[in-house]
């Protein structure tokens, strides 16, 4: 046990919440967790949101987020108790004992202040090193993790450089001060799948490299599985399993984590395209803003939509892809091209569509908090466009409304609900019965599952793909997701710069020959499998170094 | 400094010209419509309508509004601001040494409010919801709730006349003492920090407290920094916007709004003398006057501005 860094015992963490109707009281948020890590290696701590393991991932610098604290327990950091620590031991720690690589590094850098000077502070501030010395290392670091320039690469603010090369200089930032312990909150979840598993590689490396020890939370089983020698599998604050990291995918041994590791194996056999398409969208160019200023964003973009078949609209982060989709609904007028909708060609301009076109237009957003009134009860959300579109009053709208409850599969209870008072799944289900009850011929479906939990995300997918076959509504599903994609795709089009670079139905687009771009998409895209990572990258450094 | 950031504070400045150009319209009309007429007001009721008419002429209040009012642009953009009607003396040099008057007293007052209310905000904010923190924000909002004239006068009381520590009239004249003319200053410059304290402070506190939220803040924590460290490096270069924009608007009072500590004090300033040429129907003056306090007004707000776009990384290092 003489290498043993951080051992947690009964780790108990309770938090003051404020519900509106109900007086303050006290919340267990983590339970009884125990685990420990030896120096040098590298636990991951998986669970849906909710689950705690940003709480427990937190604990080893003694630090709540909000009203969250540590209530029981023990967390011994190279053999003290650092829950007794003062203030002053608790500073001391932080920063140079443990460091914390945040999941969003645009956020967490300081728009203010360059690169360097937010790199080293901590370094400098603990005196593990002069000023000097610890930009010599971050220099080194920023070579060692791929960083453009590196000699110059600090002198930039957090502005001027991409989210990959932010996620990177934050991990520089933790090593700098060549700490035991880092933790990486879900440090690649908000990249998009080509640059995931560049950085992916760079924390492995600098892991490898310098011998540090890390905890490593994410909700996605297969990133954790390429990093990880062990895992601690969380839920609702519980411990559910811990093992290696090849048991835990290999050989599962709970319910939970087995559904967890066989998440995303929805099968949908594709639908053959129709002659008539719903949707047919030809050479649409469009761009922000006006004149000679103007950015374009979609360039001679094509597609159609068969009707009662889904469309998946692929691409990373910048690729236009939501652009089509305000394009499409009128928000953003295009340049050029012609959008046909059911045989008739539609406006341009959201202003001048007619109420039908409206109506049979429908669509479900990323995030369903924000696209509904949190003022507003379901029934009202619901009702309202039955209201609107069918002059529905009374019982008879009631009637619907309680219609489309049971086909989201949501029962009666949640009439009277307020969307503060429902999780995640249950308010993207009721924006799904809101855009059903327009009775739409199309629904747009951008990023609908992102912001859920795996195990809620198929719930939401199977509920559209059944949905599907009752209505016979087409979706255009735009997503960045390619397991998601092979769940519910009839139709493909990769996007990649404001072009269509493939499209097809799904058998065609995912067999190969592959252009470049799509090979680097699906390659990207991590398997639930030890030692994928290595594959991958072995794979791509062959293929660029026959060509 | 890229080109882009160059442009947005040209248009800035360009914007401000006009509005101060608009706003010369506008005072020029309103006094034109106010009732009355000059020349009856000065010769008063017992004029006869022959002596008014050729007072009317000599003043060349019969040349249509809009010559009028060019003349007069023309005339202060030579440096020229006309003849007070009331004692028939050029304008210009009795409202510079006014005006020098009123920035001094400015000058003193912002050279202490504004850092002193920022320290008092970074301290609030240091010990939030704590007892030092309530007994600032207690004691700045009670210096704020008291009508000004009545700050003027505690003042007096306590530190002029019981402590006689400073004099009470802050009269001052041309080629005073340095150290005499900061003895007669001192008491309106305490009245108007006590003023203009609390707008700024809790300006400060919220601001900065608002960026407390940040997720940057937290890796500043989680760095091991002390509070204090992480408010004045982390939190106060993300907050200066909007604390620019209190302080500019505070100076603007401290410029245009202190007619009232001018004659609680006797001070030789700007407003008084523009009060006393209201009364007076002086509408050269007060024109005059008035274009002034517009012109420190919009040049402090266009400052703000400017100061805002400079504070933004973004748009000081253009990618």
């Amino acid at each position: 046990m003489a290498d043993t860094l951080l051992d947690v015992k009964n780790l108990r963490i309770e938090a003051t919440v404020y519900p509106p109707d109900e007086p303050a009281h006290d919340i267990t948020i983590v339970d009884d967790v125990s685990f420990s890590l030896e120096k040098g290696k590298v636990l991951g701590l998986i669970g849906e949101s909710g689950a705690g393991k940003s709480t427990i991932g937190l604990s080893p610098m003694a630090y709540g987020r909000g009203g969250v604290r540590i209530t029981g327990g023990k967390v011994m950091l190279n053999g003290r108790d650092i829950l007794k620590e003062r203030t002053r031991g608790v500073r001391r720690l932080r920063g140079k004992e443990v460091c914390y690589v945040a999941q969003s590094a645009a956020a967490a850098f300081n728009p203010a202040h360059k690169l360097m000077d937010q790199v080293i502070e901590a370094t400098v501030r603990h005196g593990s090193a002069g000023k000097d010395e610890a930009k010599k290392r971050a220099v080194d670091l920023f070579r060692r993790l791929g960083l453009p320039e590196p000699e110059r690469f600090g002198n930039r603010y957090p502005h001027q450089v991409s989210g990959g090369q932010l996620q990177r200089a934050m991990t520089a930032m933790a090593l700098c001060s060549r700490p035991d312990l880092i933790i990486f909150d879900e440090p690649t979840t908000a990249l998009d799948v080509t640059t995931q598993i560049d950085v992916l590689a760079a924390i492995k490396d600098a892991i490898r490299d310098t011998g540090v020890a890390a905890l490593y939370i994410t909700h996605d089983l297969a990133v954790v599985a390429q990093v990880s020698d062990d895992i601690l599998v969380l839920r609702h604050g519980k411990k559910v399993e811990h093992g290696t990291a090849r048991q835990i995918i290999e050989d599962p041994q709970e319910q939970y984590t087995r559904d967890l590791v066989s998440v995303r194996s929805i099968t949908h056999e594709e639908k053959k395209p129709g002659d008539s398409p719903i949707l047919s969208v030809k050479n649409i160019t469009a761009a922000y803003g006006k004149g000679p200023a103007a950015v374009p964003v979609l360039k001679d973009v094509s597609v159609d939509i068969t009707a009662g078949q889904t469309l998946a609209v692929v691409g990373e982060s910048g690729s236009g892809k939501s652009t089509l989709a305000r394009v499409i609904t009128g928000l953003l007028p295009p340049r050029e091209g012609e959008i046909t909708f059911d045989g008739r060609p539609l406006a341009r301009r959201l202003g001048s569509r007619s109420r039908d076109d409206l109506r049979e237009l429908q669509m479900i957003y990323q995030m369903a908090d924000t696209a509904m009134n949190p003022r507003h009860t379901v029934r009202t959300i619901i009702g309202r466009p039955l209201e609107f579109y069918f002059n529905m009053r009374g019982k008879e709208r009631d009637a619907r409304v309680q219609e489309l409850m049971d086909e989201i599969e949501l029962g009666n209870g949640f009439l009277d609900r307020y969307p503060a008072e429902l999780s995640g799944g249950q308010k993207q289900r009721i924006c799904i019965a809101r855009a059903l009850a327009a009775k739409p011929k199309l629904i747009i479906c951008d990023e609908v599952t992102s912001a859920l939990d795996p195990l809620v995300a198929d719930g939401i997918l199977k509920l559209l793909l059944n949905l599907q076959k009752i209505e016979n509504v087409a979706y255009l599903f735009i997503t960045h997701d390619i397991a998601t994609v092979r769940a519910i795709a009839d139709s493909i089009a990769v996007m990649y710069r404001g072009e269509v670079v493939r499209y097809g139905t799904k058998s065609e687009v995912l067999s190969p020959p592959f252009d470049d771009y799509t090979d680097l998409l699906l390659a990207s895209v991590p398997e639930m499998k030890i030692g994928w990572l290595e594959e991958a990258l072995k794979r791509r450094s062959m293929e660029s170094a026959g060509n | 400094m890229g080109a882009g950031i160059a442009k947005l504070v040209a248009q800035r400045f360009a914007l401000g010209v006009l509005l101060l150009l608009a706003v010369s319209v506008v005072i020029f009309v309103g006094t034109n419509i106010l009732p009355g007429d000059v020349a009856q007001s000065i010769l008063g009721q017992s004029a006869t309508p022959q002596a008014v008419a050729n007072l009317r002429e000599s003043l060349g209040l019969n040349q249509p509004t809009y010559v009028r009012y060019f003349e007069w642009l023309g005339g202060i953009l030579h440096g020229n601001l006309g003849t007070a009607l009331s004692n028939g003396q050029p304008i210009g040099p009795e409202l510079l040494s006014r005006l020098g008057n009123t920035l001094f007293l400015a000058f003193w007052a912002a050279l202490v409010a504004v850092p002193l209310s920022i320290i008092l905000g970074l301290i609030a904010v240091r010990h939030r919801n704590g007892f030092i923190d309530n007994l600032i924000s207690a004691s700045t909002l009670a210096a704020i709730s008291l009508p000004e004239f009545f700050i003027g006068y505690l003042l007096i009381y306590f530190v002029a006349v019981r402590l006689g520590w400073f004099t009470s009239v802050a009269t001052v004249y041309q080629n005073m003492p340095f150290l005499d003319r900061m003895n007669a200053i001192a008491l309106p410059a305490a009245t108007l920090t006590l003023v203009v304290l609390a707008q700024m402070m809790r300006m400060t506190r919220a601001a900065i407290l608002n960026v407390m939220q940040s997720a940057y803040v937290e890796t500043a924590e989680l760095k091991g920094l002390s509070r204090f460290k992480i408010i004045l490096r982390h939190a106060f270069p993300n907050a200066i916007a909007p604390i620019i924009n209190v302080i500019m608007l505070s100076l603007a009072y401290m410029v245009v709004g202190v007619v009232v500590i001018e004659v609680i004090f006797v001070y030789p300033g700007m407003g008084q003398y523009m009060v006393d040429h209201v009364a007076k129907r002086d509408i050269p003056v007060v024109q005059d006057c008035g274009l002034i306090f517009a012109a420190v007004y919009i040049t402090l707000n266009m400052l703000a501005d400017i100061f805002s776009i400079l504070s933004n990384p973004r748009l000081r290092h253009p990618k």
